[in-house]
Parts: structure tokens; C-alpha cells; sequence
């Protein structure tokens, strides 16, 4: 007689708990045969996806919406679901060791200044001043805004911007646009071609005018346009397909039809001719008595940028409202997705492994009716964990209760410390039930152990197994398990979920959450 | 457990052969389980039902480890610690409950157990734990573990008039018993702090000591909140 089956006795016994329902029991190998659309080696349905690089799903809130650029067309041929999942929609793009999870530690400890690298995610051109914000922890539109007037003030910064968008690495990245421009000669030779002449040409009639001036102010501008046509022609694929997507737009020169065009070229005569204006009463200014002459001048420079700049700056804040909008249905999706995996989901499951005891479907489906009811009528979220807890012992509590009943499995937990639930530690229980599901269901083992630890600003969960364990790196991608139910939803609230397992070895889901409510 | 020899860890040979076990359970179904679990490995030299009898026949017997109920007719486990171990202290305590209970890890292991463990164990991991106590090491279960950081959880600066050698963990004990409670066993714990098995059983009994010498104030008080003492 083994001591598990002694202690299940004990307890009936002693009437703490209630005995697992029969019907409920056999989950090993039986669970996989009833499960069809999971073919997955071994334990931690979920773990799979989620390796080494999991964290890199925590992307901070405090960063603001990333870039103009993420529009919905290249989200398309993304997986849904692995790897990006709250960040960048679908940028595949290597990734260095220095993952999002390390700038986020930087970002709440010590601010600490870090190596300069453009930021992929905040990015309105090429990321320059997100990394820049992210480097120094001012925040990114304060960067922008000083960039912009910077350039503005001193003619020269302007192609500051550029040079920085060539030489500093994208983040993850080691090397710079340069280094692939330095070999583009094709690329140099035009750019130069057409520079070149123009150059000496506005040297030419700007200094004969006696205005060289503006001719100096020119040079930075014709410059920066060359290093953008080299970055152009040298980002990497997933930088170049932002640019197409994203920064050419803002031209207004994507249209297919030649009206677009043509309204882009009025639009630039147009500006042309009162800057133009705008310059002829500047140069006057000094010669000529009307001292407000210099002011109505620049009243038309800045008249001439609206008319050019204003439909970009238009579509501009057009983009950024379609961009969220976008964020904030597939974040609906992503909840709606987990909620349905976790309850209806599972309940088929448990239905179908109960196919032969009739009065157990009965009260499964019934449940489930209610849940799902109570979720589409009353708008509480199924099976979620904490409806009934307001501190996080008793969630744990509710968990353990819960998983036992339904997956015949023995929990055992370990609590260190207590703290008040919140939204977000309601989401870091429900991944941990749902690590805690998948080791009942492919572990193979009787037993799971749940530690849970409230430190000061965190709070950490391990999910333990000592069962067959599984490859981490060779689960399949499509495991919603693990994406949507236990990454994703750390993620949401900034918390992070890391799997280890190795075949034989059981599995360990850990998971961490930063607490909004410090102690003091 | 099957054979002899099956399982037996090489950290923590017997003192003299095949540890000689005292039973003290008052549940014969459990006791009966337990004596299959363990078979041949130990030599099994008595057995209680309640607090009394199993104070008279381990003083009588002196095995080298005793397996204790925390819940006995007639006392608790409390009661056995109590009357024994003043006369006889070689014999070592392993408490041994179904009980997750926090007041009854805090009452043995203070009373003088060596290790706490839960009924949910393995053969094979009843076995080492009873060995490691025979070899007079400290025997940890994950509840235990857990408890330890608890009550020596540090918040703010250590408390004046507190020994900081037995007030406190040290960062790699705190580490031991953090793995430990995640459900590691003393081997996984070892390999992963990349330490011996010997070191962590050294850090485990170590902390067993300031467990039970500690007058920390939030040892008091979490027994206290817990309505102990």
C-alpha cells in the first residue's frame, strides 16, 4: 500500500477534503490519447514555447505604444502567438542575450545608463531617440521634442538623426546599418552622383545671391537625405519592410495611382514657394527697415512646413489611433482566447475522458454552462482564480482545491509570506493553475508541488513536477497552453514565466510577477 | 522500495548496518504501510499506538530513529519528544504527520525532532529521510522548508538583542531551503547550487539548529498568530 493512497484515506477520514472524483483520475497516458490536437512529447503541455527567451514577453507599459510603424499587415504572416507576444507585433529579428526583461530591471532599480542601441519597439523613424530613452530613462517624447528643436535650432543637428539611425545597432543586434552601407557602392555611387552637383549648384546660387547662409543650411538637409536613401537601401529585411510600411506612408508617396503623387508634388511646390517667400523677406530683413519683416518671414517658413509636413503629421496621428485600437482588440482576442482554453476547452477534455460515467458529464457541462453564462451575461471571467479570494494564500488555496478535484492530481503547496490580490497577481494564479493542469495532465506523476514566495516588490510561483519532462525547444509552436494561458498572461501585467525541463527530468514552470503595492 | 539495497543513498550510510526504526502511529493501516515501504532496509523494533506506551518502549528499545505521529491519543507527538529525549538524547526524532498543519511543523521540531515530513513522501524518500536522521542530519519537507523562511522572513533591519548567528539565515541556507520548498530533493538542490549533497545536508542542519535554539521574535509571534505556544 503506497503512503499516497493512505494519505488519501486519512483525509477522507478526517473529513478535510473532498476524495478526486474517480472519473477524473487516470490522466496520464489516457489524457494524451483524448487530447488530438496536442501531439506533445511529455509533461507541461505548455512549457514548450516558453524557453530560455520567455521573458522577453514582459515588455514594460510604462514605455507608451510603440511606434507609428505596427501596422496590422506584417501581423499576418507572424505566428499568432509565439515568441511576440504583448511587444512588437512580429518582428523577426534576432535577439541578443540582453532581452527585455534586463532594460525593465534597469528601468525600475537603478536607472543605469546602458550602451546606446535603437529601440525596435518605440520608434517613430528609427528608433534613435527610444534608445536614447531608454538609455537614459528620460522619457521618449521629451527626447523627441529636444531632438526636433535641437535640429531646428542649429541646422546642423539635423543630420545628427540620420548619422545616429546608421551607426547605432538595432537592440539585439551587434552590428550597424554602416557596416552593410559601407559595401552598398551602387547605393554610394548614386547618392553621390546626385548630391554632388546639387551641392555645389545650391553653393553656387546661394553664395552669388549672397545668402550662403541658407546654403549651409542646406547641406545637412541634402546630407541627411543621402544617409536615409543608404539606410534605405541597407536595413536589415524586417527594418526595411518598417520603412516601406511605415515611414514611406507618412509621405503620402505610397499610392498607387499617380493622384497621390501629383498632390504630393503640389503640396511641395506649393511649400516651396512661401518658404521661398518666407526667405526673400529674411534676406531683406537686414537691408531693409521693417523690423517685423524677419517675424512675417518666419510666420511663412513655418506656414510652408504645414502645408508640406501637415498630412504626414495627419496620417501621423491617424496611425497612432489605428495602431491602438489594433493593440487593444488583439489583447481582447488574447484574453478571450485564454478564458475559452481554460474553461470550455478544458471541460471538453474532461468530458471526454469521462465519456463512460454519464453523471460526471452531467455535472461537468453543467458547471460549464454556468461559467460560460456568467462570463457572457454578467461578465465574470470563467474558472479564473480569486473570485472568491482576496488574498493570495487563498487563492492558492482555491487552486490547489480545484486542480485536485478535477485532475486527480495531489498538490502540494508551499506558501511563504502573504499579500492582497490583485488584477495582476490573479492573472500570475491562473498561469499558475493552468502549469499546474498541464503537469497533471502530461507529467505522468501523482504529485505537483506549488511554492509560492511573496518578496518585497515580487512575487515568485514554482510550479514543480518530477515527471517525464519534455524537451522544452521541440514542443511545437501552436501549444496554446503555454502561450496564451501562462506566458501571455504574466506578460500582460508585466510578470514573466520560464520553463525548465529536460525529458526524465520533470518539469519546473517559474513565474514571477512585480507587485504594484510595495512593502513598506 | 523494494530490495535492500535498492535506493540507498551513499551520503548517509546507517550507523551501525540497517538502522534500527520505533513505529509510534495510531493507525495500524498506516503503520502496516510504512513496514512495507521501508522492508527489508530497516530493522523495525517496535511500534505505539499512543503516547504513554511509546514513551516506555522507545526508553526501553533506544532505536536509533524514531518515526513520529504528530497526532497521538493521549499527548501528540509533543508528548513522546518530552518524555524521552531528557534521558535519552541519541534517539533521534523523525515526525512524520499528515498534518500540513503550520502549528504542528513549528511544535515537534521545537519539542526536538530532527526533520519534519509529510505522509505524502515516497518509499524511497522515507528511506533516505530516515537514514539522514540516523546519520544525525536534519530532515527537511518542502512545508518545512517553507515555514523556516516564514518566520525568519526578513523585513527591515534584524530586530536589536537578536544573535544574528542564530536569528538568522544566511543568503545560501536562505537558498537551500527556498529550493528545497520549491519541492527539490537534497541531490536536485545540491546539483543546482552546484554544492555536494553532504553541503547542503550541512546547511539544512544548521538551520534545524537555529530553529529550535532561535529566540526570535517572529518565530514567537508567528507561533503566536497561529495560536500556539
Amino acid at each position: 500500500m503506497s503512503l499516497m493512497a493512505l494519505r488519501r484515506q486519512r483525509r477522507d477520514h478526517r473529513g478535510i477534503e473532498e476524495a478526486p472524483d474517480p472519473g477524473t483520475r487516470p490522466l496520464t497516458d489516457g489524457g494524451r490519447a483524448t487530447n488530438p490536437s496536442t501531439p506533445a512529447p511529455g509533461s507541461g503541455a505548455a512549457a514548450a514555447a516558453v524557453s530560455a527567451t520567455a521573458t522577453e514577453g514582459a515588455s514594460p507599459p510604462s514605455w507608451g505604444p510603440p511606434g507609428v510603424a505596427f501596422g496590422n499587415s506584417r501581423r499576418k504572416n507572424g505566428r499568432w502567438g509565439e515568441g511576440h507576444w504583448s511587444h512588437s507585433y512580429g518582428h523577426p529579428r534576432p535577439r541578443g542575450p540582453s532581452s527585455h526583461t534586463d532594460d525593465r530591471h534597469h528601468h525600475h532599480v537603478g536607472r543605469k545608463l546602458r550602451a546606446l542601441r535603437r529601440s525596435p519597439d518605440n520608434r517613430v523613424l528609427g528608433g534613435v531617440c527610444g534608445g536614447v530613452s531608454r538609455a537614459t530613462g528620460i522619457d521618449a517624447m521629451w527626447v523627441r521634442i529636444g531632438f526636433v528643436l535641437v535640429a531646428v535650432a542649429s541646422g546642423v543637428m539635423v543630420l545628427a538623426y540620420p548619422l545616429a539611425w546608421l551607426l547605432v545597432p538595432m537592440e539585439g543586434q551587434t552590428d550597424n546599418i554602416y557596416a552593410r552601407a559601407i559595401s552598398d557602392r551602387r547605393g554610394i555611387r548614386t547618392v553621390a552622383a546626385i548630391l554632388v552637383p546639387l551641392l555645389i549648384a545650391m553653393q553656387l546660387i546661394t553664395s552669388s545671391l549672397h545668402v550662403s547662409f541658407v546654403g549651409f543650411l542646406g547641406w545637412p538637409t541634402f546630407l541627411s537625405v543621402g544617409v536615409l536613401v543608404l539606410i534605405w537601401r541597407n536595413a536589415d529585411p524586417s527594418e526595411k519592410a518598417f520603412i516601406d510600411d511605415d515611414v514611406m506612408p507618412l509621405l503620402g508617396a505610397d499610392t498607387d495611382d499617380g493622384k497621390g503623387r501629383r498632390r504630393l508634388m503640389a503640396r511641395v511646390v506649393a511649400g516651396l514657394l512661401i518658404a521661398a517667400g518666407g526667405i526673400a523677406l529674411l534676406v531683406e530683413g537686414h537691408t531693409t527697415v521693417a523690423a517685423l519683416r524677419p517675424v512675417g518671414g518666419a510666420a511663412l517658413v513655418i506656414a510652408a512646413s504645414v502645408v508640406i509636413f501637415g498630412p504626414w503629421w495627419l496620417s501621423l496621428f491617424r496611425d497612432l489611433i489605428a495602431e491602438r485600437q489594433a493593440r487593444a482588440l488583439a489583447e481582447e482576442r488574447a484574453q478571450m482566447a485564454a478564458h475559452v482554453h481554460d474553461s470550455v476547452l478544458q471541460t471538453l477534455a474532461l468530458i471526454q475522458r469521462a465519456s463512460d460515467d454519464p453523471q460526471q458529464v452531467v455535472r461537468l457541462a453543467r458547471t460549464q454552462e454556468r461559467e460560460l453564462r456568467a462570463w457572457l451575461f454578467e461578465g465574470r471571467s470563467p474558472g479564473a482564480i480569486g473570485e472568491d479570494a482576496s488574498l493570495l494564500a487563498e487563492g492558492v488555496g482555491l487552486l490547489q482545491r480545484q486542480v485536485e478535484a478535477d485532475h486527480g492530481i495531489a498538490v502540494q503547496v508551499v506558501m511563504v509570506g502573504d499579500c492582497p490580490l490583485d488584477e495582476a497577481l490573479r492573472a500570475l494564479l491562473d498561469a499558475a493553475r493552468e502549469a499546474t493542469v498541464n503537469a497533471a495532465k502530461w507529467s505522468g506523476e501523482d504529485q505537483v508541488s506549488v511554492y509560492a514566495e511573496v518578496e518585497a516588490d515580487t512575487v515568485m510561483l514554482y510550479v514543480r513536477d518530477r515527471g517525464r519532462g519534455f524537451d522544452p525547444d521541440a514542443v511545437p509552436e501552436d501549444r496554446q497552453g503555454i502561450t496564451q494561458s501562462i506566458r501571455a498572461r504574466v506578460a500582460r501585467f508585466g510578470g514573466t514565466a520560464v520553463v525548465r525541463s529536460a525529458p526524465g527530468e520533470g518539469a519546473e514552470v517559474q513565474l514571477s510577477m512585480p507587485r504594484r503595492e510595495r512593502v513598506k | 522500495m523494494t530490495g535492500p539495497t535498492d535506493g540507498l543513498p551513499v551520503t548517509a550510510p546507517a550507523p551501525s548496518g540497517r538502522p534500527r526504526i520505533f513505529l509510534v502511529e495510531d493507525h495500524a493501516v498506516f503503520r502496516a504501510g510504512v513496514r512495507a515501504e521501508l522492508g527489508n532496509a530497516v530493522d523495525v523494533v517496535g511500534e505505539a499506538d499512543e503516547a504513554a506506551a511509546a514513551i516506555e518502549l522507545i526508553s526501553e528499545r533506544l532505536p536509533d530513529v524514531v518515526l513520529l505521529d504528530v497526532h497521538l491519543p493521549g499527548g501528540g507527538g509533543h508528548a513522546v519528544l518530552g518524555g524521552v529525549l531528557p534521558h535519552h538524547p541519541e534517539v533521534q526524532f523523525l515526525a512524520l504527520s499528515v498534518s500540513d498543519a503550520p502549528e504542528d511543523v513549528i511544535d515537534v521540531i521545537r519539542a526536538g525532532a530532527r526533520g519534519y515530513i509529510t505522509k505524502t513522501i515516497s518509499g524511497p524518500e522515507l528511506l533516505q529521510a530516515v537514514y539522514r536522521v540516523a546519520a544525525g542530519d536534519a530532515v527537511f519537507s518542502p512545508r518545512l522548508a517553507g515555514f523556516v523562511l516564514d518566520a525568519f522572513a526578513q523585513v527591515g533591519a534584524p530586530a536589536p538583542g537578536l544573535d544574528p548567528e542564530l536569528d538568522q539565515l544566511s543568503p545560501r541556507e536562505r537558498e537551500v531551503l527556498r529550493l528545497i520548498a520549491r519541492g527539490y530533493t537534497y541531490k536536485e538542490v545540491g546539483r543546482d547550487l552546484s554544492i555536494s549533497a553532504k553541503t547542503v545536508e550541512s546547511h539544512v542542519s544548521s538551520v534545524l539548529r537555529k530553529l529550535q535554539l532561535s529566540t526570535r521574535h517572529e518565530l514567537t509571534r508567528w507561533a503566536t498568530d497561529r495560536r500556539l505556544v
